[in-house]
């Protein structure tokens, strides 16, 4: 019995073997694939296959594997499908991760096991400050540096007084924490919702009304935002007290919110009109080969796509040059679609945020147009807590 | 003092939502004796079948009134097809065979709707708010208190004044004598399905415009209609109906609350992570405590 | 007890001496990620046995066992996070808690039967759900990142993966062998006896509340160990462990594997997560095979896996 289940143990081990010989580039991309953030994922992914498309599939005369991989917007999920696609694929870069909390438990394996991991969305502050590595890169945003720009258009707009809501998890309390650094006006009210699973906001509606603020900020991301947005309007809260938000409003979610998103202002660092060539053929390419235009989920997706290349490029497809690697992707030498932007000491990029607004467009659909410049080459705070120096 | 009464109104919206799921749910349970999990995915498809009539006819009532039927429909042929065989079995057998119902009815929905979930828009001249005695309140959360509310009556009167409500009653304390007394059973339990099926999709379309339609929407709000028929005691209607308000309030008043009670013993921020998580456990704290107090629910269905 | 052991002999001989042999397997193919999978498979058997001795030999169905996984977790978790890293402390304080709370949540729940036993363990585990997600200091709901394994002052390497495995797999199955002690004494024999009728154990002179409470406790704090040993293998803890549906999967490996059987709860384990793994890898529309399958073996396989092979085994 046992010789038998030897021989098939050696069997196995021949016929999958070892894949360290380094033939390709191979990409883990953990991300939500199910349940009603896919939409996201689904995005990012689209995204980031363009991105390939653009490249002919090739990165430094190397062929690109990817492998995605579905967080399922947890945390423990997200974790093990990182190890995964370390332990198993032995990928040389990971990247994806929507969410703060799933990529906080994330970051130690990947930093451990000394595989570039790439944030194309969550930047939660810790990852910023403290737990900065040389393995970690991002091409989205600190957390707080959305809400930063909101608070200062907050400002610049006179608002004397706000009120503050939004999910309880790492990235809910860090925008609220963004807004409250840079709006000098008074905070008369502070909610945290149940995440993910409190979708009813009644109760905080009533409270928010009975405080009497002068304006509303919310963070709302996803499913989440389309039910806010509706219940708001539900509730006569639109023509009574105006809504400013961050990461509530965008492709994904405008074909639910349709027209109460109208007039609600958002925060952004890259948006579908931004008249950059790099942009204009992303966002033109994107809408031909899926139907619809891209989310800054995506443009994120497809600058790391990029990121990676002009890293892989450099070392002329030597994926075990990593302090080169590294050496490259700080210069951030590509073209984003953002507009060129610089990385800080813990690898955050240094750009700008626009103010977007949601527009009907001739044809019945909703989209997004940036309005103003709000913030020019901003940092965030919290890179200065981040003992890494170059 | 306004606030309070407001505050109050939300919790009483949500426990009437909370009721016609529970309801259903404490009768197939009650009767059937049959622990159903994917009561929650009835409630999904409710939705799901709204949010496409709604669309398909381009009238809220219409659509309504077909999601329903639909649901009802649905109920029928998941009662013949999957659970008739499961009646008499052990409640660990219903468990493991209805959560793989839930899988599959969440899987099937992806492959039809797509993961994107669907919204179902208010009928327009509900999406506003209207004053009553200076609580400024959303109508369509009144309707929502409205048609739930007639819902409760009309249950009343079928379980209390019909032949039908009289064989429910007699189904639900003693099963083996209906029976033999003739009730012709295996039809029994197919309309008691249904009409919980019928139910469980009522709430689903009724709270659709007020969240979004989703994967997944069901199971959340399953385990609190199971909190509210163990409170309530299974198999009584009324016991749910009481045990519904009264979580739908308490869940509220602490969502509501608490935070600003916290504050006054605890940092600004401490109270902020704490108070959500408190609120959340105070109804599983109330039932917890109801159950040591008394061990069948509050209104216990004699012969069980 | 020992005949149908011996009927399956062959079976469990086969899925040890593979367990066994795995690490040989993972380091020729250097695929580590398999070692990862079947440690997290071993530890969530461990967890599953535990609630065997209850569900399967004493009839009582908790609904809230992931909550032990949870608080042996968070044990780990926050001595770790406060600086204590010894896993001569860590481990002992994690069954202590689990245990003396399962001692409350018995005390308070074993007086009631049926669907309300199920619920009222359930609103038992909610709320230390709940006390997790509100840990602010632990980070809430966000969960907590470990950033060391328990050390054991040389004694054993838990950072070594291949060293771990065989320490979890040497717990599991020394929790079965305890499992067969203890259903095989006079104590196992009293819990048997009053799931299947407690007023005549009663009557016969047995304190059977007592009883039923003391295998509670020892199945929650064997939990709490897994607990403990799941924290150091995720290296993460977070209120997720302890959610509703986590219980829910342990219940589902209990019955999938078949109840009531010493080796069942593992079988269930594997089963159910290579399944997941494999289909998952096929097609992501995974969830609409394995649902059905659920479905088909309650209607059709009673006794659960083991109960099929048993079949087998005689036709």
């Amino acid at each position: 019995m046992k010789k038998a289940s030897l021989a098939a143990v050696a069997a196995l081990a021949f016929a999958t073997g070892p894949a360290l010989a380094q033939g390709s580039v191979k990409i883990g991309f953990v991300d939500t694939f199910s349940g009603p953030t896919a939409v996201i994922g689904n995005d990012m992914r689209n995204s980031f296959e363009l991105a390939l498309d653009h490249l002919g599939r090739k990165m430094g005369g190397l062929p690109v594997e990817v492998i995605y991989e579905d967080d399922q917007q947890k945390p423990e999920v997200g974790k093990q499908k990182t190890e995964k696609v370390i332990q198993s694929d032995h990928v040389n870069f990971i990247t994806g991760y929507i969410w703060s909390n799933v990529l906080l438990a994330s970051l130690k394996p990947a930093v451990d096991s000394q595989t570039f991991i790439i944030s194309a969305n969550a930047g939660p502050s810790r990852i910023a400050g403290e737990l900065c590595s040389p393995f970690f890169f991002s091409t989205s945003w600190q957390n707080d540096q959305t809400p930063h720009a909101m608070g200062i258009y907050l400002e610049q707009k006179g608002v004397k007084t706000l009120y503050l809501l939004g999910p309880n998890y790492a990235a809910g309390k860090d925008m609220l924490a963004g807004v409250k650094a840079t709006y000098r006006g008074q905070v008369i009210g502070e909610e945290y919702t149940k995440w993910p699973d409190q979708l009813d906001f009644s109760a905080e509606l009533s409270k928010a009304r009975a405080a009497k603020p002068e304006a509303i900020f919310v963070f709302y991301p996803g499913a989440a935002g389309v039910q806010f947005l509706s219940q708001y309007a539900q509730a006569g809260l639109r023509d009574q007290i105006p809504l400013y938000t961050a990461f509530t409003i965008d492709e994904t979610t405008l074909p639910l919110q349709k027209d109460v998103a109208l007039g609600v202002p958002g925060a952004q660092e890259w948006v579908n009109d931004l008249p950059n060539p790099a942009n204009q053929k992303f966002v033109a390419d994107f809408r031909a080969k899926y139907g619809h235009g891209p989310s800054f989920y995506g443009a994120q997706a497809y600058d790391a796509a990029n990121l990676i290349n002009s890293a892989v490029v450099a070392v002329k497809g030597d994926l075990t040059q990593k302090d080169a690697i590294r050496d490259e992707m700080r210069k951030a030498n590509y073209a984003s679609v953002r507009g060129p932007y610089k990385y800080g000491n813990n690898h955050f990029p240094i750009q700008n945020f626009y103010l977007q607004e949601t527009v009907k467009n001739a044809d019945g659909t909703f989209g997004l147009k940036t309005v103003a410049t709000i913030l020019k080459d901003s940092q965030d705070l919290f890179h200065a807590t981040c003992p890494m120096k170059w | 003092m306004l606030l309070l009464v407001e505050q109050c109104l939300n919790g009483l919206q949500f426990g009437l939502l909370l009721f016609l799921l529970a309801a259903g749910l404490t009768l197939v349970f009650g009767i059937m004796d049959l622990v159903n999990l994917a009561h929650g995915s009835l409630y999904m498809m409710g939705a799901y079948f709204a949010a496409t009539f709604v669309a398909w006819t381009g009238n809220f009532f219409a659509g309504a009134f077909l999601a329903l039927a639909a649901t009802l429909l649905l109920g029928i042929v998941l009662e013949m097809l999957a659970l008739r065989p499961l009646y008499g079995r052990d409640h660990l057998d219903h468990v493991l065979g209805t959560f793989g119902l839930i899988l599959f009815f969440n899987e099937l929905v992806r492959l039809v709707w797509g993961p994107a979930g669907l919204s179902l828009p208010v009928p327009s001249a509900l999406n506003t708010a209207v004053d009553i005695f200076g609580i400024y309140y959303p109508a369509y959360r009144l309707l929502i208190i409205l048609v739930s509310l007639l819902v409760a009556l009309f249950l009343y009167v079928v379980v209390m004044r019909t032949r039908l409500g009289m064989l429910i009653r007699a189904g639900a304390s003693n099963r083996e004598m209906a029976g033999a007394l003739g009730v012709d059973i295996k039809l029994l339990f197919t309309l008691v399905f249904a009409l919980g099926a019928a139910l469980a999709g009522l709430a689903g379309l009724m709270h659709a415009p007020i969240l979004t339609v989703q994967i997944g929407m069901g199971e959340n709000i399953l385990i609190l209609a199971f909190v509210v028929i163990v409170i309530g005691g299974i198999g009584s209607i009324r016991g749910a109906f009481v045990a519904a308000v009264f979580v739908g309030v308490v869940d509220t008043l602490g969502r509501a609350f608490l935070p600003d009670l916290l504050r006054l013993a605890l940092s600004s921020t401490a109270a902020s992570t704490l108070a959500p998580a408190l609120s959340s456990m105070l109804i599983y704290l109330l039932m917890a405590i109801v159950l040591a107090l008394r061990p069948q629910g509050l209104f216990p269905v004699a012969g069980r | 007890m020992r005949a149908a052991l011996d009927v399956r002999a062959p079976f469990v001989v086969i899925v040890v001496a593979g367990l066994a042999l795995l690490p040989v397997y993972t380091a020729a193919s250097g695929d580590q990620f398999v070692l990862t999978l079947f440690t997290r498979i071993v530890i969530l058997a461990i967890a599953a046995t535990s609630l065997n001795l209850i569900l399967g030999y004493g009839g009582m169905v908790s609904f809230g066992h992931a909550a032990y996984l949870g608080i042996g977790g968070y044990a780990v978790g926050i001595l770790a996070a406060e600086g204590v890293g010894s896993g001569f402390v860590q481990w002992p304080v994690a069954l202590a808690v689990s245990g003396l709370f399962a001692l409350v949540v018995g005390a308070l729940s074993l007086r009631t039967r049926g669907v309300y036993f199920i619920m009222i363990t359930l609103a038992f585990a909610q709320m230390v759900y709940y006390v997790a997600a509100g840990l602010d200091r632990y980070g809430g709901d966000d969960g907590l990142t470990i950033y060391s394994r328990s050390r054991f002052a040389g004694l054993i390497n838990l950072s070594d993966h291949t060293q771990f495995y065989y320490l979890c797999l040497a717990l599991l199955l020394a929790s079965i062998a305890f499992t067969w002690r203890l259903i095989n004494s006079r104590f196992g024999m009293v819990i048997c006896g009053s799931r299947s009728n407690d007023r005549r154990m009663q009557a016969i002179g047995f304190p059977t509340f007592r009883y039923r409470l003391a295998a509670f406790v020892i199945a929650g704090t064997w939990c709490g160990l897994a607990g403990a040993l799941l924290a150091n293998h995720t290296e993460f803890v977070s209120p997720a462990m302890m959610y509703w549906t986590r219980s829910g999967d342990l219940i589902v490996m209990v019955v999938f594997g078949g109840m009531g059987s010493l080796f069942g709860p593992l079988f269930g384990a594997i089963s159910l997560l290579v399944l997941e793994e494999g289909l998952s890898r096929v097609t992501e529309y995974w969830q609409i095979i394995l649902g059905p399958m659920l479905l088909l073996i309650v209607l059709f396989a009673r006794g659960g896996i083991d109960g099929l092979i048993g079949r087998l085994r005689h036709g």
